[in-house]
C-alpha cells in the first residue's frame, strides 16, 4: 500500500506571506515542528554559549591578562554554564525526543500536543529572560546585570547581602520558568511512550531510543523538581525575608548544596541518556547488526537512573561531611560506573563482528565511545573521595565534565544531526563538510580538553578570572585556548553544512541509511500526519522484517 | 518507497494501552511529590534550629476539623467520579459541589490560622526558621489546593452547563487523581508539622 | 585500498592520541617540582605532608586501575574498528545478526563489580585515616576564617591573630607536630587548598570544618581559595610558611607583641586612627579594633598584601590604600580618598608595623 493512497490537499501551491509562515510556526502543536524549533533554539544558544566560552578562554590564555574585567568574566562563566545546560543540551535533547519518539513508536503525535507547545515556549521564554539580564544593566531601570554567581548559585552568595540588584533573580526565575517547561515535556514523553505505541509494539519491542528518552523523562520529573523547590526557597529568602539559606539566622548553606546537587547530578544523566539513545540507534545501523543485549541495555539504563539519584554528594566531598557519608557517596559513585560500563561494552559488542561503515554519524559515535570511556574513568577517579579532595574545584573536574558533555554528548549529538537531518530536511548533509567538521572538532576538542586536566593537577582552581604565573599554567592555558578556536571553526563548518545542505543537499529519500526503525518507513520529511495508516509491528526492527522476509527478527524474539 | 504497515496488518490485535491522561497526571504527581519532599526535608531539618522567636509548640494548634474537611472531600470526589461513570449526572454535580465546598472550607481554615499566627503571635515568614519553613510548606500546599479548586470549579461550570457526561468520566477521574494527591500531601504535611514538629 | 574517509578518521584519531601523549609528557615533567625548591608549583603529586601522601598513594592505585581499564577497552575498540570495518569489494550481505550473550553480559558485570569493591575498600580506608585522624596533644591549633577575599588566621592557644600568610612548624617523623585547622567563614563559601600539604576543605558560614597537615620539610607552599566566593575569588591567594621549630617560635613571639610604637610616625598613626581605617582593621595595642579587614599589627612581617595579590612594597601599599581597584578590582577595600600628604604619612606609619 503506498502512502499516496490518501490524497494530501496541496497546501503549498499559493505563495504564503512570511507572516503566515511565522504564525504557523509560532502556533504549531505538531511534534515535528516543535522538535525543529527546539533544535534551532538550541543551536543558536550553542553559538552564544560558545562565544562566552571563547571570551573565557581569551582572558585565560596568559597569566594576569586583562581582556575582560573580573566582573565580566564571572558573568561569562555563569552564563556559559547555565546556557549550555539549560538552553542548549536540554532543548536539543527534547527536540530530538519530540521529533523522533512518535515516529519511532508509530504514533501521529505526542500525547499532549498543546502541552508540548506550551512547554517549548516556556523553555524559550526562560532563555530570553536569562539573556535579558544583559540588557538590564546596572543603571537601566536598576534592573541589574547578568548573573555572576556560578551556574550552581551557591548560598549565601545569592542572598541579598552578597548579590544586590536583580542579577541572581534572572538566574532563578528564568530557570524556574524553563523548569516548568521541562517537566511538561517530560510528562508528555512518558505519556506518549506508555500510551501511544502502535499495535504490536510492546515495551520490549520499542526502539531503545524510546526507552531511553522515557527514562530521561522520568529522571527529569524527579530531578528538576528539587531545583524548582530550591529556587522557590531562594525567592522566599530574597523577597519575603525568609531564612532558608540565611546563615545569620541559623540557616544552612549546605542545604542549598544538597538540594542543588540532588537536582544537579541526575541532571547530567538527563543530558547523557539521550546521547546513549543516539548511539544505540546509530551504531547498530552502521555496524549492520542489531544492538547487542537489548534487555541488558534497558536494564542497565534503569539501574543508572536509580543509582544516579544516590550519588549527588560526590559534588560535595569537600564540605566537611563525616567519613561515613563520604564513604557512602564514594561507593554509590563507583557503583553507577558499572551499568554505564556495561553499556559501553554492549556498543562494542554491537560493532564486533559487524561490517562497520565510517559514515559521518558513525565517526561521531566512535568518537563518543572513545571519549565517554575516558570521561567515565576520570569520573571514577573523582569518586575516590580523597583523590577528589585534590581534583574537585580545579581545572581537572572542568576537564572531566567537558569531556562528558562535549566529548560524549555533543559528539553523539553531532552524530544524531548527521543521521536524522535527511529525515527532517529531506536532504543529506554534505559528507565532505561532515568529515571536515569531525576532524576539526576532534583535534580542537582533544587539544583543549586533554590538556585541561593538567592545570588542575598543577593546582589551578576553577572560576578564576586570572592566575599567577606558576610554571606550566600559562602554556597549558594557551594550548587550551587554541583548541577552543579550532572547535569554533568546526562549529562554523557544521552550521554552514546545515544551511547549505538544506538548499543544495542530495535528496535523501525515505531510508538513506538502510535502517530498521519506523521513522525510516515514511517520506523525508514525513507528512504532517506521520503515517498513512498506523503500522502494526512484530519485532524490534520492523523494517528489517520487511526487507528480510526470509529471516525476520520476529523469529528470534 | 516502502510502505511500512507490516505484512500482518490484517490481524486484529487486542491492543489496550493505559489512558494517557492518567499516565500524564501520575507523572505530574510524581514531580510534585518531589517538590513537596524537598520542602518537607527543609522543614524537618530546621526543626529546633530557629535562633529566636516562637516555637511550633508555643503557637500551633492542630487543625483537626479542617483536616477532616479536606480528607472527606477525597471521599466525596471519589463518589462523584463513580456516580458520573454510572451516568448519575445530578448526583455527580451535588457531590462535586460538596467537594469544592469542603476544599474551600479547608482554605478558610488555613487563612484563619495564619491570621491568628501573624496577628496574635507575630509569626511571619521572616520571623525565624520555623516561620519560613512553616509558611512555605503549608503555603505550597494551600496553593495546590487553590489550583485544584479552580480546576474543580471550571468542571462545575461545565457541568452546570450540561457539558459533562459519562464520556468525560476518564477526564474527571484524572482530575480526581490530582485532588487525591493534594489530600495525601496534607496527610504528610499534617504529620510533619503538627505531630512530629511539635 | 583504504578509503579516504577512513584514512582521515585514523589520522585524526592518531592526532588526538599524539596530543594526549604530548600533553601527558609535558605535564608529567611539570608535576614533579625540583626537590629543594618546593615553592612556585603547587602540584597535587608533589606531596609534602601525610594527608597528601596518602591521597597520592590512593590516586596512583586508582590511576593504575582506570589506566588498565582504559587500555583494555580502548584496544578492543581499535581492534573492532579495524577488524570489522566494511572492506571495499564487500558482497553487501549483512553480517551474522547476533542479539546478545548472557554469559558475556554476566562476565562484564561481575568483573566491574569486583573492581568497584576493591576501589571502595581502598578509598574508604584513606577517607577514615585522614578524616578521623586523632589530634595529638602537641598539635598546633589554628582557626582559619574565610572572608571575601582574604584569610584570617588565629592561634587561640598562642594569642596570635594574623592574615593571609600562615606560619606552621615543620613536623619531623621522630616527634610529629602537625597543625590542625578549624575552618570557619565570615561571609560566603570558601575553600582552603594548598595542594602539596592537604586536600581541599571548604569554609562555610554557620558550619565548623576541620583539616590537618604535617609538612615534612620547611619551605613556602602556595595555594588559593578553591570555591567561588565572589568577584575576587581569583586573588584570594594562600601562602603557607613551614618553619623550623626555632623559626616558628621566633615568629610566634614576634606576632604576640603589640604593635611597634614609633614616635616618628605619629602623624600617620593619627591619620589611621581618625579615618575609617579603624572600622575594619585592628592594630594591637591601639584603639583600632576592627575585624572586617585583616589585622595589621604586624603587617610588615608579611611578604604580600591583599591576600597575595601584590608584593608588600611601599609603592604597592600606597596604591592599595589609594586605589584598591588597581590591584584587586572588586575587593571590599574602599578607596580611602586621602590627601597625598596624609597618605604618605599613613604609609610611613604602616611601614613601621613589623
Amino acid at each position: 500500500m503506498s502512502s499516496d493512497a490518501i490524497a494530501i490537499p496541496s497546501a503549498g501551491t499559493e505563495a504564503r506571506t512570511w507572516v503566515e509562515v511565522v504564525h504557523e510556526w509560532v502556533t504549531t502543536v505538531d511534534h515535528k515542528r516543535l522538535g525543529i524549533l527546539y533544535m534551532v533554539y538550541a543551536l543558536i544558544f550553542l553559538v552564544i554559549g560558545g562565544i562566552e566560552a571563547t571570551i573565557i578562554r581569551i582572558q585565560l590564555m596568559r597569566p594576569h591578562n586583562d581582556f575582560v574585567s573580573p566582573q565580566v568574566f564571572n558573568r561569562m562563566f555563569t552564563m556559559h554554564g547555565t546556557t549550555m545546560i539549560f538552553f542548549v543540551v536540554i532543548p536539543v535533547v527534547f527536540g530530538f525526543a519530540n521529533y523522533l519518539v512518535p515516529l519511532m513508536i508509530g504514533a501521529r503525535d505526542m500525547a499532549f500536543p498543546r502541552l508540548n507547545a506550551f512547554s517549548f515556549w516556556l523553555t524559550a521564554f526562560g532563555g530570553f529572560l536569562l539573556y535579558f539580564s544583559f540588557l538590564g544593566g546596572n543603571g537601566l531601570y536598576g534592573a541589574g546585570n547578568a548573573p555572576d554567581v556560578g551556574w550552581w548559585a551557591y548560598a549565601p552568595l545569592t542572598s541579598r547581602a552578597f548579590s544586590p540588584g536583580h542579577s541572581s533573580d534572572y538566574w532563578t526565575i528564568a530557570l524556574l520558568v524553563s523548569g516548568f517547561g521541562s517537566i511538561g515535556t517530560a510528562v508528555n514523553i512518558i505519556a506518549t511512550v506508555l500510551s501511544m505505541r502502535c499495535p504490536g509494539m510492546t515495551l520490549g519491542r520499542m526502539p531503545l531510543f524510546a526507552w531511553l528518552n522515557m527514562f530521561m523523562a522520568g529522571l527529569v520529573i524527579l530531578a528538576i523538581s528539587p531545583l524548582t523547590a530550591a529556587q522557590v526557597m531562594l525567592c522566599v529568602d530574597r523577597y519575603l525575608g525568609g531564612h532558608f539559606f540565611d546563615t545569620q539566622a541559623g540557616g544552612s548553606a549546605t542545604l542549598w548544596m544538597h538540594f542543588f546537587w540532588i537536582f544537579g547530578h541526575p541532571e547530567v544523566y538527563v543530558l547523557v541518556i539521550p546521547a546513549f539513545a543516539f548511539a544505540s540507534e546509530i551504531i547498530p545501523v552502521f555496524s549492520r547488526k542489531p544492538i547487542f543485549g537489548y534487555p541488558v541495555m534497558v536494564g542497565a539504563t534503569a539501574c543508572i537512573v536509580f543509582l544516579s539519584l544516590s550519588v549527588w554528594a560526590h559534588h560535595m566531598f569537600t564540605i566537611g561531611m563525616n567519613s561515613y557519608a563520604n564513604s557512602f557517596f564514594a561507593i554509590t559513585t563507583f557503583a553507577v560506573g558499572v551499568p554505564t560500563g556495561i553499556k559501553i561494552f554492549n556498543w562494542l559488542g554491537t560493532m564486533w563482528g559487524g561490517k562497520i561503515q565510517f559514515k559521518v554519524p558513525m565517526l561521531f559515535c566512535i568518537g563518543f565511545l572513545f571519549q565517554f570511556l575516558i570521561a567515565g574513568l576520570t569520573g571514577i577517579m573523582q569518586g575516590a573521595a580523597p583523590f577528589d579532595w585534590q581534583l574537585t574545584g580545579s581545572y581537572f573536574v572542568v576537564a572531566h565534565f567537558h569531556y562528558v558533555i562535549v566529548g560524549g554528548i555533543l559528539f553523539a549529538l553531532f552524530g544524531a544531526f548527521y543521521y536524522w537531518y535527511p529525515k527532517i530536511a529531506g536532504r543529506m548533509l554534505n559528507e565532505t563538510l561532515g568529515i571536515l567538521h569531525f576532524c576539526l572538532f576532534l583535534i580542537g576538542f582533544h587539544l583543549t580538553f586533554d590538556v585541561m586536566h593538567f592545570p588542575g593537577i598543577l593546582g589551578m582552581p576553577r572560576r578564576i578570572y586570572t592566575y599567577e604565573p606558576r610554571p606550566g599554567w600559562g602554556i597549558l592555558n594557551l594550548i587550551i585556548t587554541i583548541g577552543a578556536f579550532i572547535q569554533g571553526l568546526a562549529i562554523l563548518v557544521f552550521v554552514t553544512n546545515l544551511i547549505y545542505s538544506y538548499f543544495k543537499g542530495r535528496k535523501a529519500g525515505n531510508d538513506p541509511w538502510d535502517a530498521w526503525t519506523l521513522e525510516w518507513s515514511v517520506s523525508s520529511p514525513p507528512p504532517a500526519y506521520n503515517f498513512a495508516s498506523i503500522p502494526v509491528v512484530e519485532s524490534r526492527r520492523p523494517l528489517w522484517d520487511l526487507k528480510h522476509p526470509e529471516d525476520p527478527d520476529s523469529r528470534y524474539e | 518507497m516502502s510502505a511500512v504497515t507490516s505484512p500482518i496488518a490484517e490481524r486484529s490485535l487486542d491492543w489496550k494501552l493505559p489512558y494517557k491522561g492518567k499516565v500524564g497526571m501520575a507523572s505530574l504527581i510524581i514531580a510534585e511529590s518531589a517538590i513537596f519532599t524537598i520542602f518537607v526535608v527543609a522543614y524537618l531539618f530546621y526543626l529546633g534550629k530557629s535562633i529566636t522567636g516562637p516555637t511550633p509548640r508555643e503557637v500551633l494548634e492542630t487543625p483537626i476539623f479542617f483536616s477532616i474537611c479536606l480528607l472527606s472531600s477525597s471521599l466525596t470526589i471519589h463518589l462523584a467520579s463513580k456516580e458520573l461513570e454510572n451516568g448519575h449526572r445530578k448526583t455527580f454535580l451535588i457531590l462535586w459541589s460538596i467537594t469544592i465546598a469542603l476544599g474551600a472550607l479547608f482554605l478558610f481554615g488555613t487563612a484563619m490560622e495564619w491570621h491568628r499566627l501573624i496577628y496574635e503571635h507575630g509569626l511571619t515568614i521572616s520571623t525565624n526558621l520555623f516561620g519560613t519553613t512553616y509558611y512555605s510548606l503549608v503555603g505550597l500546599h494551600a496553593t495546590h489546593v487553590t489550583l485544584g479548586l479552580v480546576m474543580l470549579s471550571i468542571v462545575l461550570l461545565f457541568g452546570l452547563a450540561d457539558r459533562v457526561g459519562t464520556d468525560q468520566s476518564a477526564r474527571i477521574a484524572t482530575l480526581s487523581m490530582y485532588w487525591h494527591f493534594v489530600d495525601a500531601v496534607w496527610v504528610v504535611v499534617f504529620t510533619v508539622v503538627y505531630l512530629i514538629g511539635r | 585500498m583504504i578509503r579516504s574517509d577512513q584514512i582521515r578518521k585514523l589520522l585524526s584519531k592518531a592526532a588526538g592520541i599524539a596530543v594526549l601523549l604530548a600533553g601527558a609528557l609535558l605535564a608529567a615533567s611539570l608535576c614533579f617540582a625540583a626537590p629543594g625548591n618546593p615553592s612556585q608549583l603547587p602540584s597535587i603529586f608533589d606531596t609534602r605532608s601525610t594527608p597528601t601522601k596518602w591521597i597520592g598513594h590512593l590516586s596512583y592505585f586508582v590511576l593504575s586501575i582506570t589506566g588498565l581499564i582504559f587500555v583494555v577497552v580502548f584496544s578492543l575498540l581499535v581492534y573492532a574498528v579495524v577488524k570489522f570495518r566494511k572492506r571495499p569489494g564487500d558482497d553487501g550481505r549483512e553480517p551474522a545478526q547476533v542479539y546478545g550473550s548472557n554469559q558475556i553480559e554476566l562476565a562484564w558485570t561481575v568483573i566491574p563489580i569486583l573492581i568497584v569493591v576493591v576501589l571502595f575498600l581502598a578509598t574508604a580506608r584513606v577517607i577514615h585515616s585522614i578524616q578521623d585522624a586523632p589530634k595529638p596533644g602537641n598539635a598546633v591549633e589554628v582557626v582559619a576564617i574565610g572572608h571575601q577575599f582574604w584569610w584570617e588566621f588565629r592561634y587561640p592557644q598562642l594569642g596570635v591573630v594574623t592574615a593571609n600568610e600562615l606560619h606552621i612548624p615543620v613536623s619531623e617523623a621522630a616527634h610529629p607536630t602537625p597543625t590542625f585547622l578549624t575552618l570557619l567563614s565570615a561571609d560566603t563559601d570558601h575553600s582552603f587548598w594548598i595542594p602539596q600539604l592537604a586536600g581541599k576543605t571548604d569554609l562555610i558560614p554557620n558550619r565548623v570544618n576541620h583539616t590537618w597537615m604535617d609538612p615534612y620539610q620547611t619551605g613556602i607552599f602556595l595555594g588559593q581559595c578553591a570555591q567561588y566566593c565572589g568577584t575576587q575569588h581569583a586573588k584570594m591567594l594562600l601562602r603557607v610558611y613551614v618553619d623550623s621549630p626555632q623559626e616558628f617560635a621566633t615568629w610566634i613571639h614576634a606576632q604576640q607583641q603589640p604593635a611597634v610604637l614609633d614616635e616618628n610616625v605619629n602623624a600617620g598613626k593619627r591619620v589611621f586612627e581618625t579615618t575609617a581605617c579603624i572600622n575594619c582593621h585592628a592594630i594591637g595595642g591601639t584603639v583600632a579594633d576592627g575585624r572586617f579587614g585583616p589585622d595589621l599589627t604586624h603587617l610588615m612581617s608579611r611578604q604580600t598584601i591583599a591576600s597575595g595579590a601584590a608584593e608588600n612594597t611601599k609603592a604597592n601599599l600606597r596604591l592599595w590604600i589609594q586605589k584598591p581597584d588597581a590591584i584587586k578590582p572588586g575587593s571590599l577595600m574602599p578607596a580611602m580618598q586621602l590627601k597625598n600628604a596624609d597618605l604618605d604619612a599613613l604609609v610611613d606609619y604602616l611601614e613601621t608595623l613589623r
